[in-house]
């Protein structure tokens, strides 16, 4: 796809994190997002692409480095998905997914709408008022989706979400991802290990490699969305995903 | 081996019978009703037993009193119990709830800043592992109000467990959702009230169980320890007075309310936290299974 065409939303410029003298867990990073991007950060563990995602979201600094907003980013613009679902056991559904709005003091019934739309577009607005020990894996995923969508944010960064998730559930919840983005045309930063996974979801894949942690190569994914499970099966996929396993062996041995 | 070639392809897959199954829930069943069928029956062979003991040795009350005795004295008495009774629950909630004030308070303190917990915490322990008992004598020396000398042994005793425990609650957030509050631009305050008290609660309830045992403790050691008695005093006088009076069944008869009294507290914090709990939090879902 013509990423040039859409808006520059970030940019990763020569990113840089050390933790210590030995621990270098990013050098050198350089990565473009833009506007509408579905981007995997594909590699093996401990190559740092959490780092990554954590110096996007202001959680971590970078040592050396800057990540450069093309536009403004305030309270709600980032939303997260961790491989855990990570909701507040001690609450329901809906008040889980008002979670965002209510740190930003606004009350339940001014959002009440926004909540009851997100939860509808997971799927889940018969269990707005269910305790998530009540829900199955895939259901709290998909509540911590809601919640990263409810403040309609510039970027969503998902850290391997579906990593912990059986594969059928995990088939299910990309296909449903992917109609999302179709919906309300998301920005989308993705980490995972799974080759598969990236290459199904995304439209440019960064492939990662260790010690020290960086882009080794970028991998553009050109087929056209939506993708169903028609390409999960085509000889297009097979191919993209040999390259894609290809690049990350090269990642590997590097 | 034709019969169970039967079962198996029975249409209707109810009727099959698993004798393991079946087993179990026959096991968990006895299990269920034992409960409460097994320390009933416990209990009236013991009442037995004593009152058998006594009848048979013909020990005189002053020594050993039957349990009907105790019983009877129990009615006879109920005015003068009740009253030590009241005083003695007095002590205990109003400890238990200074306590609370105080344990909750400081662990909120604590976890405000990580050196005001490296600075007193220390000293909390060594308040909690001095037995109140050593302590007790010196406390009623510079303390002149008797109420107010009781009520801070009883404190003393109680309110370490709920520090301890809201701090360790505290402390353990779930370290995603601390992320997520933090990209959220939460503020300190926020996410204490949204993210650690919450995570604490469980925690918290734990501790309250165990300080609403220790604080009706506390109370009657240290009145044990205050002696004198009079207007105001408490079970723990009334027992010390029986026994110089030799009135056993008496000494009996608050014993059995002391007993019950701490029983009591127990069941009612158990429920608190049930209620408070059970929708949901695993240990209380572990209970309901
Ligand atoms: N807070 C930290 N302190 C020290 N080392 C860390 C910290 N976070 C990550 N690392 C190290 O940085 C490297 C990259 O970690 P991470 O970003 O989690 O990798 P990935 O998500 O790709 O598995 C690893 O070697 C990890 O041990
Ligand atoms: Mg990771």
């Amino acid at each position: 796809m013509n990423n040039d065409s859409r808006p520059l939303l970030l940019e990763l410029k020569k990113v840089g994190k050390t933790f210590s003298e030995d621990i270098v867990a990013l050098r050198d990073m350089d990565l473009k997002i833009h506007s509408g991007d579905f981007i995997s950060l594909l590699g093996p563990s401990g190559c740092g692409k959490s780092t990554a995602l954590r110096i996007i979201s202001g959680l971590t600094e970078p040592t050396v480095g800057e990540v450069d907003w093309k536009v403004s980013h305030g309270s709600g613009a980032i939303g997260v998905v961790f491989q855990e679902a990570t909701l507040l056991p001690w609450t329901t559904v809906e008040k889980n997914v008002w979670l965002p709005f209510r740190l930003q003091n606004k009350s339940f019934k001014e959002k009440k709408d926004e909540v009851e739309r997100s939860l509808e577009l997971v799927g889940l607005k018969d269990f707005t008022k269910s305790y998530p020990r009540e829900l199955s894996g895939g259901m709290k995923m998909r509540v911590s989706i809601a919640r990263a969508l409810v403040t309609d944010p510039k970027v969503i960064l998902m850290d391997e979400p579906f990593a912990a998730l059986d594969e059928i559930t995990r088939f299910k919840l990309n296909n449903d991802l992917l109609a999302l983005r179709e919906t309300l045309g998301c920005t989308i930063i993705f980490v995972t290990h799974s080759v598969f996974e990236s290459v199904f979801l995304s439209d440019r894949i960064a492939v990662m490699a260790a010690r020290p942690g960086r882009v080794i190569q970028e991998l553009g994914v050109d087929e056209p969305y939506p993708r169903g499970e028609s390409f999960r099966t085509s000889s297009s996929y097979g191919v993209i995903c040999r390259n894609t396993s290809e690049a990350l062996k090269l990642a590997m041995e590097n | 081996m034709a019969s169970t070639d039967i079962k198996v392809d029975s249409p209707s897959p109810n009727k099959v019978v698993d004798k393991n199954e079946l087993l179990k829930k026959r096991k968990e069943r006895n299990i269920k009703i034992g409960k409460w069928v097994m320390p009933i029956i416990v209990f009236m062979i013991t009442i037995y037993l004593w009152y058998w003991t006594v009848q048979v040795n013909n020990i005189p009350h002053y020594i050993l009193p039957d349990p009907f005795l105790v019983v009877t004295t129990l009615i006879q008495d109920i005015q003068i119990l009740l009253s030590a009774l009241q005083v003695t629950i007095q002590i205990t909630l109003m400890a238990l709830a200074v306590a609370v004030v105080g344990g909750v308070g400081l662990a909120i303190l604590f976890t405000q800043s990580k050196f005001f917990e490296i600075s007193f915490f220390p000293y909390a322990v060594i308040l909690q592992v001095t037995p109140i008992i050593s302590i007790a004598p010196l406390i009623f020396i510079y303390v002149d109000n008797r109420t107010v000398g009781l009520l801070l042994c009883a404190w003393i005793v109680a309110f370490f467990p709920i520090l301890s425990n809201t701090t360790l609650g505290l402390n353990s957030v779930d370290h995603n959702l601390k992320d997520l509050f933090k990209i959220y631009g939460a503020n300190r305050w926020q996410k204490l009230l949204h993210l650690q008290i919450p995570s604490a609660l469980p925690y918290f309830l734990g501790g309250l169980r165990i300080a609403g045992g220790l604080a009706l403790i506390g109370a009657v050691v240290a009145e044990y320890v205050a002696g004198t008695g009079g207007i105001g005093s408490g079970l723990a006088y009334t027992i010390l007075e029986a026994g110089y009076r030799l009135n056993i069944p008496r000494m009996f008869a608050a014993l059995l309310l002391i007993a019950g009294t701490g029983v009591f507290i127990f069941a009612i914090l158990s429920f608190l936290s049930h209620l408070l709990l059970h929708k949901w939090h695993e240990s209380a879902l572990q209970k309901e299974n």
